[in-house]
Parts: C-alpha cells; sequence; structure tokens
C-alpha cells in the first residue's frame, strides 16, 4: 500500500470516527440530563450535582408509572415478535421452496411490500375504529395485532432470504425419504434457520418496542407503552426534561442490549431487509 | 426409499395441510388488518361518523369528505408539500454524507470496525421518539446544548424549533443525524460486496481515483444507491415520532407533515370520514410512488440484461 492510500484511509477513518462523535454527543448529552435537577438543566450548567431524582420520580411517584409503562412494551414487543416469528417462518417456507400457485405469492409478497412501505398513520384510525367496535381499544390484544401486522412484512421477505439460502437438495433429499413437509420444516428448515430467524426477531422485537404511532391512539392508560409515556413527560404544563431524558435512558437499553449481544443479528437483518 | 401407497395417500394429506396451513395464518392476518381496512376506509370516507357511547353512527355524505380535503383543507396540503421537501432534502443529504463515508472507510483499516458499527448502529436501532425527546434538549432555545455552543463561538442564538424560518430545516437535520448511519452502513456493505478484480483490472485505464469513481464505482454501486435512495425516499413519508416532540408539527404549519394531519383530524378533532379520507388520499400517493419506483428499477434491469 502506498504512502498515499496509507494517507486516504487514515482521513477516512478520521471521517468516520467524527461521525461517531457526532452520534455519541447527544447520547452523551441526554444521559447526563438525566442525572441533573430540572433547574441545573434549565440554567445550562454543564457541570452539576449528580441526581438520582429523576430515575427515582418516574419510578416511585404517584403521577408516573414508568416501570409498569415498560412492562406493557415488553409484553408488547415480546409477544408480537414470537408471533411474527412463527408466521412468517413457516409461510416463508412454503412460499420459498414448495411453489404455491404464482397468483398467491404474487398477491401476498406485493402487497406486503406496499404494505410495509405506507406510512402507519393512515391505518391506524382504521385500526381505532375496527377495534373499538369489537371492544377491544386499549387492550393487550389490539396492540399486539397491530404491531403482528406491521412485523410480518419485514420478517416475511428477511425468512424468504434465509430459506432460499438453504440448498434445494436437502429438501428434495428429505422428500424422498419419505418426509412429509412439516417433517421437513421441523427437522430440516427450522434448525436451519435459527440463524436467520434471530436476526428478522431483532429487527421485528426492535420496531415493536419503538413504536409510538399505533400506541399513542390505540393503548390506554392502562396499556400506555413506554414510548407514549415519554410524550406525556413533553407535554406536562412545565415539560419535565429531566424525567423525560431518565425516561428516554431506559427505554433504550433493549436498544443497547441488541447492539452489544447481538450486534452481528441485527446487521445481517438491517443489510438483507432494505436490499430486497 | 420406496413408500407404501397407504403411506403415500397419508404424506399428501399432511403435504396439502401444510401447504394451506402455513400460508393462512399470514394470508389471514394481512387481509384482516390490511387490505379491510382500506375497504373500511373507503366506506368510511364516504360518511361522516358520530361516536355513540362506543359504537360508531355512519351517516353517508357521499363524496362530501374529498370535495372538502381538495378545497378546504390547506392544512393537509402544507403537510404534503412540508413532507415532500423533508423527504427529499433529508434523504439526498443522507446519500451524500452516507456514501460518502463509506468511500472513505472502504480503504482504511479495518481497526476498530467493530466498535464503529455499533456507535453507526445506535440512531437506527433506539427509538425514535427517543431521538425526538433527545434533540429537543440539544436544539431548546435557552438552555440547549446547541445553542450553548453557538455562544462559544460567538455566532447568533437560534430558536431552532420555534422559529418558523429554522423549524423545518431543524428537523431535517435531526433526520439527516438520524439516517445518514443506515445509508453509511448499506453502502459500505454494497462497496465492500464489489469484484476488486475489476479495479485491479481497471487499473492500467483510469488515471486517477476521481475516474475510478466516476467511471467504476458509481457504475457498480448504481443498484444499490437507487434502492437505498427510494427505500429511504419513501419510507421518510412515514416520519412521524421525532418531529410530534420536536415541534408537534408547528409553529403554524411550518413543519406540518401529512401523518400530523391525519393523526389531528382522526383523533384529537373526532372527524372520522375527513381523516379516512385523508388517509385514503395518502395511501394512494405513496402506493403510487411505491409502483413507479418499482417499475423505474425493473426497466432498468432489464435494460442491463439485454445489454
Amino acid at each position: 500500500m502506498s504512502a498515499r492510500q496509507k494517507l486516504g484511509g487514515m482521513g477516512g477513518n478520521l471521517l468516520a470516527w467524527g461521525y461517531a462523535l457526532i452520534i455519541l454527543g447527544p447520547m452523551v448529552w441526554i444521559l447526563s440530563n438525566s442525572f441533573k435537577r430540572q433547574i441545573d438543566i434549565l440554567m445550562g450548567t454543564t457541570i452539576a450535582p449528580i441526581t438520582l431524582a429523576n430515575y427515582h420520580q418516574i419510578i416511585n411517584s404517584r403521577q408516573s408509572h414508568f416501570l409498569w409503562n415498560l412492562w406493557n412494551s415488553a409484553i408488547v414487543s415480546v409477544v408480537s415478535t414470537l408471533l411474527v416469528l412463527i408466521i412468517a417462518t413457516v409461510a416463508a417456507f412454503t412460499l420459498a421452496r414448495l411453489q404455491p400457485p404464482r397468483w398467491v405469492s404474487f398477491i401476498l409478497l406485493g402487497w406486503a411490500l406496499v404494505f410495509h412501505m405506507l406510512p402507519t398513520l393512515t391505518f391506524v384510525g382504521s385500526w381505532y375504529v375496527m377495534f373499538t367496535e369489537v371492544g377491544l381499544h386499549g387492550t393487550y390484544t389490539a396492540l399486539i395485532l397491530a404491531q403482528v401486522v406491521q412485523g410480518l412484512p419485514m420478517a416475511l421477505f428477511l425468512m424468504i432470504g434465509f430459506v432460499m439460502n438453504i440448498p434445494k437438495e436437502l429438501v428434495q433429499a428429505a422428500r424422498l425419504d419419505g418426509c412429509t413437509y412439516p417433517q421437513v420444516f421441523r427437522h430440516l428448515i427450522l434448525p436451519l434457520s435459527l440463524g436467520g430467524m434471530a436476526a428478522a426477531g431483532a429487527l421485528t422485537f426492535i420496531s415493536a418496542w419503538s413504536d409510538f404511532a399505533v400506541a399513542l391512539n390505540l393503548s390506554n392508560k392502562d396499556t400506555m407503552t413506554a414510548p407514549v409515556a415519554i410524550a406525556t413527560f413533553a407535554q406536562e404544563h412545565q415539560i419535565l426534561y429531566g424525567q423525560m431524558a431518565a425516561a428516554s435512558m431506559l427505554s433504550m437499553l433493549p436498544a443497547l442490549a441488541f447492539i452489544m449481544f447481538g450486534q452481528r443479528f441485527v446487521v445481517r437483518g438491517l443489510l438483507a431487509g432494505a436490499v430486497k | 426409499m420406496a413408500t407404501r401407497p397407504l403411506d403415500a395417500a397419508r404424506i399428501e394429506r399432511a403435504n396439502l395441510w401444510w401447504r394451506i396451513g402455513s400460508l393462512a395464518p399470514a394470508i389471514i392476518i394481512l387481509a384482516a388488518l390490511s387490505i379491510w381496512p382500506v375497504f373500511n376506509l373507503a366506506y368510511l370516507s364516504l360518511a361522516d361518523v358520530d361516536w355513540v357511547s362506543g359504537a360508531a353512527v355512519v351517516n353517508f355524505v357521499g363524496l362530501q369528505n374529498f370535495q372538502e380535503l381538495f378545497t378546504g383543507e390547506p392544512v393537509y396540503w402544507a403537510g404534503v408539500r412540508n413532507t415532500t421537501v423533508f423527504a427529499v432534502c433529508a434523504v439526498t443529504l443522507q446519500m451524500i454524507f452516507g456514501f460518502t463515508m463509506a468511500l472513505a472507510v472502504r480503504r482504511a483499516s479495518k481497526l476498530g470496525r467493530g466498535l464503529l458499527t455499533a456507535i453507526f448502529l445506535l440512531p437506527i436501532v433506539i427509538p425514535p421518539i427517543v431521538i425526538g425527546a433527545m434533540w429537543r434538549l440539544l436544539l431548546g432555545r435557552d438552555f440547549g446544548m446547541v445553542n450553548f455552543l453557538f455562544s462559544l463561538v460567538g455566532l447568533p442564538q437560534v430558536d431552532w424549533l420555534g422559529d418558523p424560518r429554522f423549524a423545518l430545516m431543524s428537523v431535517i437535520i435531526v433526520d439527516v443525524w438520524h439516517w445518514t448511519p443506515f445509508v453509511f452502513l448499506l453502502t459500505l456493505a454494497g462497496l465492500e460486496s464489489l469484484d476488486q478484480e475489476v479495479f485491479d483490472a481497471a487499473k492500467l485505464d483510469v488515471k486517477n481515483r476521481w475516474q475510478e469513481l466516476r467511471y467504476i464505482t458509481i457504475p457498480l454501486m448504481m443498484p444499490t444507491i437507487l434502492i437505498t435512495l427510494a427505500f429511504r425516499m419513501i419510507l421518510s413519508f412515514k416520519v412521524f415520532d421525532e418531529i410530534y416532540l420536536l415541534t408537534g408539527g408547528g409553529p403554524g404549519t411550518a413543519t406540518e407533515v401529512i401523518n400530523f394531519s391525519i393523526n389531528r383530524v382522526f383523533f384529537a378533532q373526532d372527524r372520522v370520514g375527513m381523516g379516512s379520507a385523508m388517509s385514503l388520499v395518502t395511501i394512494a400517493g405513496v402506493a403510487g410512488m411505491i409502483v413507479f419506483a418499482n417499475t423505474v428499477v425493473r426497466r432498468r434491469r432489464k435494460l442491463r440484461a439485454e445489454a
């Protein structure tokens, strides 16, 4: 490698790490704000006495039940992710390897693609009317169903991609051995697509955990999820900046855990999902 | 292995059940919660809906909602304009910054690449509402970090989110911050999957890095670039969460986006019919864009295959 190329390489790294600092800066700033008193935030004091009051308040005070909100978020995202994974994986095997009628896969996948890209809010109103009419408004069921239909298209595309990577010959060999499709799925496809399921599951969970548009309108006081609770901190009489920051930090934890322990699954899912 | 006739029949039956049973849940979910709502919206858009003790009372008014939407809802159309400006500006900047960074990093040493990826993933995976909260603190007029930094270097204090001249720009900046890492990771993966032999073979023909970029890298990357561009552009019409916390659509209609109008009309003003009409018009518009983008990508692919 010539000296000039080396220099260019260093410049590239410098640029990327500079941008990394621009990403981290705001994160560190909000982290520090979560440990500041409201008065220090409003005064713009950079070095202020550290206090746990914000965390204490959002968890223990009578007006705020942030732990409960986190619990709601957890229930909705875990259940909807599991459902999406099961539905998407069995459908992916059939769509990718068992040649269903062309028009079935064309309509199913075509609509899934369009639906995935349409603004969520264009559907929330209709969901609201539908769920209210059957008495499901404000229930976990309504929130979970809305998350399942939102997460399904992406998971479907990802899982089809992953199943396609399993050699056709393996499936054919298993069929010649007298295996039924359910057996092929259980003993061959399922074990071989666990990695793909982890990637699809990570992405589905992240988007369900982050959802705001649906929960804002379909949840009630008891099923309110963390993002909706964060937004309410901004709508009090006086904006509770410290509590908003503390709540934001807490609701970032699952994302941080994914980055630390499952980075390759997240990256794999993101890249595969975007190119589709 | 030979199967006996009885077994063959059993296998056939199990297979048939699998074919139906494996697709049914996906089809039912999508049909009930994504296709049916479109028809439901079409039905509601022709009506005036009142809520009487939890049940919807529907009075038909024909096309009145649409007529009103096209003549008397300037806020929605301000939203359409803002969303378009937002999408075009934000995505263009993200593409330029992200691709440039990917080009610069491609040949750099891979030292610390894992950590770098981790940091770049952060904005993508944390809830958008948190990003809104974060930037609301940073861009605050009196105590925000950005104005503090401005005061250090003697720049004037700006009311980033409260001044109609700057609000949309601020929202665009936040979105660029949010999604540039995504474009970076995507285009970097694309660059790294390019065949190195092409570059080696072309070494004799290209005079400098610029020519290499212009005649080799960019043409080879075109599919990735186009798909990322279309993908980001269409998805940015989904924007809602960050703006909800940053500006709430204001001041005035400075950062009003389509999703805000729909949300307000549906839920704050309880005008279900008008909300449905807005949703339908939006669905038609975005679906049109998706079909258009799809056709362009397909045509390019076909041209390439013929060439």
